[in-house]
């Protein structure tokens, strides 16, 4: 080792860092509003915008797309039972011509097209599968719903009331967040009739949970800090500081947490439709769609492609859209 | 640590007890009667309900069905398989589920922490969204969705394993559903590695590793892995309280006789002891895992046991 009082200093040993590296404009930003943020950070996100275009279609097609021909979700005509697809114009190109194996099934009815073929007994697929799709959106509407009337409300409770109600109330929620969302709804549909209704029902006994947890979390948060004791001050009752002080203020958390229900209510519905506790027939749900296709798999696999790529396209730009709602609201959570 | 765990137990016991009571308010509420043979006179149907015991008052009834159930009797079988004891027909189905889902844990796992790893290695790059979008199929595609797309192509097209269960193929004939319910919990703990390895990359005591000059490979394995395995136990509970919604599912598509495909039986022919039995036995899971979860939660993390208990 050199000794370190021999060691000889040269003029450029050190030079000045800053010079070089440093350079640095202060960039001036305008203003802007809280919520025109939360837009700017959504925007950016790529995945968010196309689940967005993607719910903005499929919403629209199950509005009007049971509309688009004269057959309804329920009209059977045996004799075109299990047609593959055909639609005008493509079949030239030799896709969706309304061939099976390579043999033509519209041999004996040429001026017939299905979009996306029809099921065993005769129906419509296309029809259908719009139809399904309603009611998907429409269990996911009331799982919304359902988040923000049980789950917002007993969460903004428990936690602004504190000590022995919140007690009270926290234990309740963990006792029935011990039993198995599957198990409720498998006997609510043994006891029920099943359909619509009765998932929603389900749905009402667990699927707010994770919402109440949130929404507690929030308001205990927020519920010390100076303008709610203003408000005290000034003589407001309780139910006007929770509803009109405090839940503006964890409005955007909430609504995050309620669009990530959204994918577990439309798989909750899915799940019990395969079950064979769904919606009864001749209604259709994207799920009851699946269990039937599941059936004739190999021989017929059109029948279930279509609300599988619907089912499957539903989900995953659900939770694309609740992904960058969330990163836009917090975009702490951005990167990660 | 103590009290929190006394309470916590309190509380699964609790729970399992107010689900014993659903279970059985629910027998009261089923439509129907057990015996509904129409061939059964007033008088055979009063000697059957006093036999069984149904003819008891309400309370009494419930002590008996908790005391039974607490001995390991779940009742008999109504339709699928007369008067045989549901108890032996969930045990012997049990090990069947129980291993599917856990090849599914194990593979999930496996998959996850590779794709994860390299997922936070190469951040922002092709590789990573390439990952993360994985990892969002995987999060929203329900399971039956990937058991069904294998069935078809592994399956059915390829012949690469039996499309149905296969008795006498006991393991090829898991192989696929494991698959299939793998993808989701692979999912979930690839984004959760991923966030949890990128900050420990970006910690300081990374960066010294770094300073020091160590291997990549090395700095990988006994620093970065190693600390941010410990979060990654803690959602293995969630993950497989998951799973056990969705094998039930693809028991169904793959017709594995599991207690999943029996519950759906039992709801099908209306077997109520068998439903209800089934239903139990996974709740009783559940509770289990979550027990688990939670006391393992405050053992890693002192701050939850803390909070949750109110100081």
């Amino acid at each position: 080792m050199s000794d370190i009082n021999n060691y000889e200093y040269v003029e450029d040993d050190f030079t000045f860092a800053h010079d070089a590296n440093e350079k640095q404009l202060d960039e001036n930003y305008v203003a802007t509003s809280y919520l025109k943020d939360v837009w700017g950070n959504f925007k950016k996100n790529k995945g968010a915008i196309i689940g967005t275009i993607i719910i903005v279609i499929i919403t629209l097609l199950a509005i009007f797309g049971p509309y688009f021909n004269e057959s309804t979700y329920m009209s059977i005509i045996i004799d075109h039972a299990s047609l593959t697809p055909r639609i005008p114009f493509l079949e030239k190109f030799g896709i969706f011509d309304g061939t099976n194996k390579g043999t033509f099934v519209y041999e004996n009815f040429k001026d017939v097209y299905y979009w996306f073929g029809a099921d065993t007994l005769g129906r419509d697929l296309f029809t259908r599968v719009w139809a399904g799709t309603r009611v998907s959106l429409i269990i996911a509407f009331s799982a919304v719903m359902i988040d923000i009337f049980i789950g917002m409300v007993y969460g903004m409770v428990s936690g602004y009331f504190g000590g022995r109600i919140d007690m009270l109330m926290q234990r309740f929620a963990e006792v029935l967040n011990g039993i198995p969302t599957l198990v409720v709804v498998t006997l609510l549909g043994l006891v029920l009739q099943p359909g619509v209704e009765s998932i929603i029902f389900a749905l009402m006994i667990t699927g707010w949970i994770p919402m109440e947890r949130i929404a507690r979390a929030q308001v205990l948060k927020v519920k010390e800090q100076e303008y709610v004791l203003a408000a005290k001050t000034l003589g407001a009752k309780n139910f006007m500081i929770i509803f009109k002080e405090i839940l503006p203020n964890i409005f955007g958390q909430v609504i995050v947490t309620s669009m990530f229900s959204i994918p577990n209510a439309i798989f909750t519905e899915a799940y019990l439709s395969f079950m064979g506790l769904g919606v009864p027939e001749p209604l259709a749900s994207l799920g009851s769609l699946v269990s039937d296709g599941y059936k004739s798999l190999t021989s017929y696999p059109h029948i279930i492609l279509y609300p599988v790529i619907v089912l499957a396209l539903l989900m995953v730009s659900f939770n694309l859209f609740a992904d960058g709602l969330r990163d836009a609201f917090d975009p702490k959570m951005l990167n990660k | 640590m103590k009290k929190y765990l006394i309470k916590r137990i309190m509380i699964s016991i609790a729970t399992l007890f107010v689900i014993l009571l659903v279970l059985f308010l629910m027998m009261e509420l089923m439509p129907g009667s057990p015996f509904n043979d129409e061939k059964l006179t007033e008088a055979q149907k009063a000697l059957l309900y006093a036999k069984y015991g149904l003819d008891q008052p309400l309370v009494v009834r419930f002590f008996t069905y908790l005391k039974n159930m607490l001995t390991g009797d779940f009742g008999v079988s109504y339709a699928i398989n007369k008067n045989y004891p549901v108890a032996l027909m969930v045990k012997e189905r049990l090990w069947l589920s129980c291993k599917i889902g856990l090849l599914a844990v194990v593979l999930g796992t496996i998959f996850g922490f590779v794709l994860g790893t390299v997922a936070a290695l190469k951040h922002n790059s092709w590789v990573d969204t390439l990952c993360s979008s994985i990892a969002v199929f995987g999060v929203s595609i329900p399971s039956y969705v990937f058991a069904l797309v294998l069935c078809y192509f592994v399956a059915f097209k390829l012949k690469l394993f039996p499309i149905l269960y296969n008795a006498k193929k006991p393991i090829a004939s898991i192989v696929l559903p494991a698959l299939a319910l793998s993808f989701s919990p692979t999912a979930s703990i690839a984004r959760f590695v991923r966030s949890e390895m990128l900050d420990v990359l970006n910690s300081d005591y990374i960066l010294l590793v770094k300073a020091k000059g160590i291997k990549d490979y090395k700095m990988i394995f006994s620093h970065v892995l190693r600390n941010s395995l410990i979060p990654v136990i803690t959602v293995l509970g969630p993950i497989m309280v998951g799973l056990l919604t969705g094998s039930s599912v693809v028991e169904k598509v793959f017709g594995i006789p599991g207690v999943g495909l029996l519950l759906i039986n039992g709801i099908q022919y209306n077997d109520y002891n068998v439903t209800i039995s089934c239903a139990f036995v996974y709740s009783l899971m559940y509770v289990v895992v979550m027990l688990i979860v939670d006391i393992l939660y405050g053992f890693i993390d002192p701050r939850i046991r803390i909070t949750k208990e109110g100081k």
